[in-house]
């Protein structure tokens, strides 16, 4: 409407401020990239331990270390990217509960207590069946901590792009995407054909669908919204169409080749150049959803 | 009480004054905006025309800014006002992506948010705020919703069928108005913005505050 608009009256702005930059950056995808690897281990691990418990019983210290390093990367961004770092605590201490901001620092929190024991229990205690039991408290916890950023993506009245039922579904496929990845780098050669398929088809799955959802809102999005128009249009040969496309072909169609291949070759080495190839990727695609949005003219 | 806003744009010459007097008032740091005017050119020589907006936060009834602030920096007072409390913000910026007008910033001084506060000091002692005062053709009104007999009730009860809030599609409840605009006033989309290229300045993108 608003390109009929234009046309017919030939508006043209003529004096104003500039535009405000990019207030979510790279430290912000950092954020959700980091947790996305941070949750999805344990998705994954939760899988493995509890489909084949025989064979996989050595994932059990790698996943939570990994856990454990890549939420605190993801807290570790989340602070920094704080105009006002050190007033951190002010979430803890003046929580105002209507804010995702405030819920996934809460949860974050708690996800962090559980990986934490996890740790404690295996490494200090040797208790693997504590291990186990918190395990599965952690993969339900995990589960808003995932979504907690596309709540508050749509929190963002503003950034029309970002609606909750999609990017609540991205970020789980993220985490599946990153979890199954990582893990196929952890495992070695370590896995036995089946354990390595399934790792493979958890990571293609996540990969098409995720794909399928980027195409569908490209082409369907706009119709909804002249924003959402406006917003595309920074990918539909706009500044961000080579990253869009790039971060498409890294994170998802790659990986997907690269996991039939494998499957059909049972080639790990394939696996493995997927497994890198997706998480890669899934940086550049975050990034580019996160910061197309920001470039819209809001008054 | 309900304190609101209503700018009738028939009136507004563009002069710029509201905006400088909130800078003044305000102490609003150098490529920031509490308050800004906005020139729009419609139509084609020599059928042309151009539009003033003045541009300010809208106090809205459902602020999307207050819901996402994880420390209730941005909050209600008691008369309406979307008021903001620099020294609990964290500067998430949470408020900058949820303002679907862009009526907040980063502050790069106190690496805070801020924005228009409709002069909440200057209310809270009986004072209209400064871009009312400084207005020379009375185009800013503003008074007590809730009062049918302010200024701006009488205004909007006057220019019914022709008083407008920006983007109520967002369902924000926006207590400021505009009579006399249309969608090249209101809506940022319906105008072509060629960056770099405006009357009296070049800029294209602003340095956000902080680290970014």
């Amino acid at each position: 409407m608003a390109h009929e608009i234009i046309a017919a009256t030939n508006a043209v702005v003529v004096l104003d401020v500039a535009l405000p930059g990019i207030v979510w950056g790279w430290i912000i995808t950092m954020n959700m990239w980091a947790k996305s690897i941070g949750t999805g281990i344990i998705f994954v691990a939760f899988y493995l331990l509890k489909k084949y418990p025989e064979q996989t019983g050595f994932i059990r210290l790698p996943s939570v270390v990994i856990s454990i390093v890549f939420i605190h990367l993801f807290l570790f961004f989340t602070v920094i990217d704080l105009h006002q770092m050190f007033r951190f605590w002010h979430i803890f201490f003046h929580p105002h509960m209507t804010s995702m901001i405030t819920i996934g620092a809460w949860l974050a929190t708690g996800f962090v207590g559980i990986i934490l024991g996890m740790a404690y229990f295996l490494y200090m205690k040797k208790d693997e069946a504590m291990y186990d039991k918190l395990l599965g408290y952690g993969v339900v916890l995990a589960v808003p901590v995932t979504l907690y950023t596309a709540g508050l993506m749509a929190q963002s009245t503003a950034r029309e792009l970002w609606q909750m039922p999609t990017e609540s579904i991205q970020m789980m496929l993220a985490a599946f995407l990153a979890g199954s990845a990582t893990m196929i780098l952890v495992g070695g050669n370590k896995f036995s054909d089946p354990i390595k398929k399934d790792l493979g088809l958890i990571l293609g799955f996540s990969a098409l669908t995720a794909f399928l959802m980027y195409m569908t809102e490209l082409i369907f999005g706009p119709m909804k919204a002249e924003e959402v128009i406006a917003t595309l249009e920074f990918i539909k040969g706009g500044e961000y169409t080579f990253m869009f496309w790039l971060g498409q072909i890294v994170a998802f169609l790659i990986p997907m080749a690269l996991v039939c291949k494998s499957i059909k070759d049972k080639s790990y080495y394939l696996l493995k150049i997927a497994a890198v190839s997706a998480l890669i990727g899934l940086w550049i695609t975050k990034h580019v959803w996160l910061v197309i949005p920001q470039l819209l003219n809001m008054s | 009480m309900q304190l609101g806003f209503l700018v009738d744009l028939r009136l507004c010459m563009g002069c710029k004054g509201c905006e400088i007097a909130c800078k003044v008032e305000n102490e609003v740091p150098l490529s920031t905006w509490r308050l800004r005017v906005k020139y729009v050119d419609v139509g084609s020589f020599p059928e042309t025309k151009r539009t003033f907006t003045p541009l300010r936060c809208n106090h809205c009834a459902n602020a999307p800014c207050e819901r996402i602030c994880p420390v209730s920096a941005l909050h209600y007072i008691e008369n309406g006002i979307v008021n903001i409390d620099k020294e609990r913000c964290i500067g998430c910026a949470g408020c900058v992506m949820a303002c679907p007008y862009g009526a907040i910033y980063i502050d790069p001084q106190t690496q805070t948010a801020d924005k228009c506060t409709y002069c909440a000091h200057r209310i809270a002692s009986a004072m209209m705020p400064s871009c009312v005062v400084a207005c020379p053709v009375e185009a800013n009104i503003f008074g007590d919703l809730d009062d049918p007999m302010s200024n701006i009730s009488k205004y909007i009860q006057e220019h019914q069928g022709n008083v407008q809030v920006r983007k109520p599609e967002k369902g924000t409840d926006p207590h400021h108005y505009y009579v006399g605009g249309g969608n090249v006033t209101l809506n940022p989309l319906a105008s072509f913005r060629a960056e770099g290229h405006s009357l009296f300045n070049n800029l294209t993108h602003l340095p956000v505050g902080g680290h970014h």
